[in-house]
């Protein structure tokens, strides 16, 4: 649990969004994230992200559900408990086909939405600070992290320079915590000024 | 918009190419024919005259599939094909071309009484077989050669008709209340071709022109497998000819992204071949009735074994493992060597479709077939480049261009 300070920057239009993420960028200030109403193509692409690696745990996970399948059919049906269905031989592979490509997609499936999960922090109780509550609304919100040598004031001006609709300094929690909003937010979060 | 190059003109290696092909194959297709075709010798006739026949149905059905991949996006009122609308249009012009050389073919086949390739135009044959009996209201002379007439006519003339109101985007800008109205006129026309897609290419033609060789034996996968199979050989021919064009310094508003897209259907359409593929075969295979085995007997246990599995490694397990990268679908080299490749091999899977029931003894691969093959694609080449190098590359007033042009994947 760890508080840190942020500053944030509000946008009403995605035409002022995108040049002011190109300046904020060029300015030497890296953006933790921008909240949108809606996905936005080639956000990610702007903000310098890294290319997403959910792809390839799929394909690790559905690989292990390939493996999982023949091995335990093979072994069930050679070796543990053989048995003779329609003269077919005990391995019979065009049979278990079926099955094997229902267990990779199942392994592949659970697997991605669990790691999705994780990597969003995402799950029945777990709670994240909202910047601003209109993030799901009509507003693009841009989150920037202060560290020591950034001059928050100096941000502020830059962000409203380029079309920020509304900007504020806010302290709050950026990890998860387990709870709800209205215990908590006493000791998560406090506008620190306007 | 910067200035684009809208007018394709035809290189002159690829003519060179083009004629050489044509002249090279048409050696060995006149050579085969007089040899062969009209020898006295039946298994000699069946040889050259299924070989011709499994490479006619295969390119006029590749090339019809390059007009349903038109008409399905139009129906789907799909913008990012806009800006390469016009190769696939090109593709299509070819309809005409081989459905004719295919109907010829057919017809001498039928007329002829070409008993060994197709058993059921045997009269006395039919008379003492109940099961040939039973089907003798579709498989007759007179219903095969209306029914084979009626759909590469008007294959060809819904492709026509899709063609020529795509011209209308190059003349003059449309305001939205013409554009709308070329939109659904443009719907309206692809319905035609894709109803009269489905009651042929989905169904009844493969059962005519390629099922029947083996009369007795029937199966509910058949159509699919066989559409499946051109179908992911026309986008993997629209894939070259895209490469090619652009790599020409032509089509410079298509870009990774479509290619990404095109990938993306050879892809997925590789993985639909196979799942038919195995649906045929699994549930014959675990039935083991021996009136449906024996499709499979020669294939599996015979001598076209190695081409029977080389068919499954090139077009399922090559794709499949190859194209899955995001990376690999965004690559011009490999996308183009995977598209020959492809279209090799479901070239190679219509040869075992047919020469597989009509050659049990051995497999005939040889001169023949790669000569024809050649002529083929020697033709193919010349028709795509003049068509496309008689109208504007890019459809420059069609409504959704711009999509096209900022499309993403």
């Amino acid at each position: 649990m760890a508080q840190k300070k942020f500053v944030v920057g509000c946008f009403d239009d995605e035409k002022v969004l995108f040049p002011a993420v190109k300046q904020v960028r060029t300015a030497g200030y890296k953006i933790k994230d921008v909240y949108t109403p809606f996905p936005v193509h080639g956000l990610d692409h702007a903000l310098g992200m890294r290319e997403t690696s959910l792809h390839t745990a799929g394909f690790i996970y559905g690989i292990t559900g390939t493996t999982t399948a023949i091995s335990a059919i093979s072994w069930i049906f050679t070796k543990d408990w053989p048995l003779n269905i329609g003269g077919k031989p005990h391995f019979a592979l065009p049979a278990w086909i079926p099955i094997i490509f229902e267990l990779t997609v199942l392994f592949a499936a659970v697997g991605m939405v669990m790691t999705f999960m994780w990597l969003c922090q995402m799950a029945p109780g777990v709670k994240k600070h909202h910047f601003h509550k209109r993030a799901t609304d009509d507003l693009f919100v841009m989150v920037i992290e202060c560290t020591e040598k950034t001059n928050a004031e100096d941000l502020k001006a830059l962000l409203a320079s380029n079309g920020a609709v509304e900007t504020d300094i806010q302290v709050a929690e950026e990890d998860w915590w387990f709870g709800t909003y209205d215990n908590d937010n006493e000791n998560l979060y406090k506008q620190v000024a306007h | 918009m910067a200035s684009i190059k809208e007018q394709f003109e035809i290189p002159g290696k690829l003519k060179t190419w083009a004629y050489a092909l044509i002249g090279i194959g048409g050696v060995a297709l006149l050579l085969g024919m007089f040899t062969q075709g009209f020898s006295k010798d039946e298994h000699e006739q069946v040889h050259f005259w299924g070989t011709l026949m499994y490479n006619t149905i295969f390119w006029t059905l590749v090339t019809n599939a390059a007009m349903f991949f038109l008409c399905f996006s139009t129906m789907a009122q799909a913008a990012w094909m806009q800006s390469f609308r016009r190769i696939a249009e090109a593709i299509s012009t070819l309809v005409p071309v081989f459905g004719s050389i295919t109907l010829l073919v057919l017809l001498y086949v039928v007329l002829g009484e070409k008993h060994h390739i197709y058993h059921w135009l045997d009269a006395e044959a039919v008379a003492k077989d109940p099961i040939l009996k039973g089907k003798v209201g579709f498989l007759n002379p007179t219903f095969f050669i209306i029914w084979t007439t009626l759909a590469i006519a008007l294959w060809s003339y819904f492709g026509y008709r899709m063609r020529q109101i795509s011209r209308e985007a190059d003349e003059n800008p449309m305001d939205a209340e013409t554009a709308k109205s070329f939109n659904i006129r443009s719907m309206t026309r692809s319905g035609f071709f894709l109803v009269w897609f489905g009651l042929t290419v989905a169904s009844t033609i493969p059962w005519l022109w390629l099922m029947s060789i083996d009369a007795h034996w029937y199966s509910t996968m058949y159509s699919w497998y066989t559409f499946a199979s051109s179908f992911v050989a026309g986008m993997a021919l629209i894939a070259l000819w895209v490469i090619y064009v652009k790599n020409k310094g032509y089509l410079e508003l298509t870009n990774a992204e479509h290619l990404h897209d095109i990938a993306k259907f050879m892809f997925a359409f590789s993985i639909f071949w196979t799942y038919l593929w195995f649906s045929q075969y699994m549930l014959i295979w675990y039935a083991n009735i021996p009136e449906e085995t024996v499709y499979f007997k020669h294939r599996v246990q015979g001598p076209y074994k190695p081409i029977f599995f080389l068919n499954l490694v090139i077009n399922f397990l090559a794709p499949l493992i190859i194209l899955m990268k995001r990376s690999a679908k965004r690559n011009f080299t490999l996308v183009a060597f995977m598209a020959i490749l492809i279209l090799f091999g479901h070239w190679i899977d219509f040869y075992q479709m047919v020469m597989g029931s009509l050659m049990k003894e051995h497999v005939t691969l040889g001169w023949l077939d790669f000569g024809i093959l050649g002529f083929f694609v020697g033709v193919l080449i010349l028709m795509v480049a003049r068509s496309l190098a008689s109208k504007p590359l890019v459809p420059k007033y069609h409504p959704f261009l711009k999509e096209s042009i900022i499309h993403q994947v």
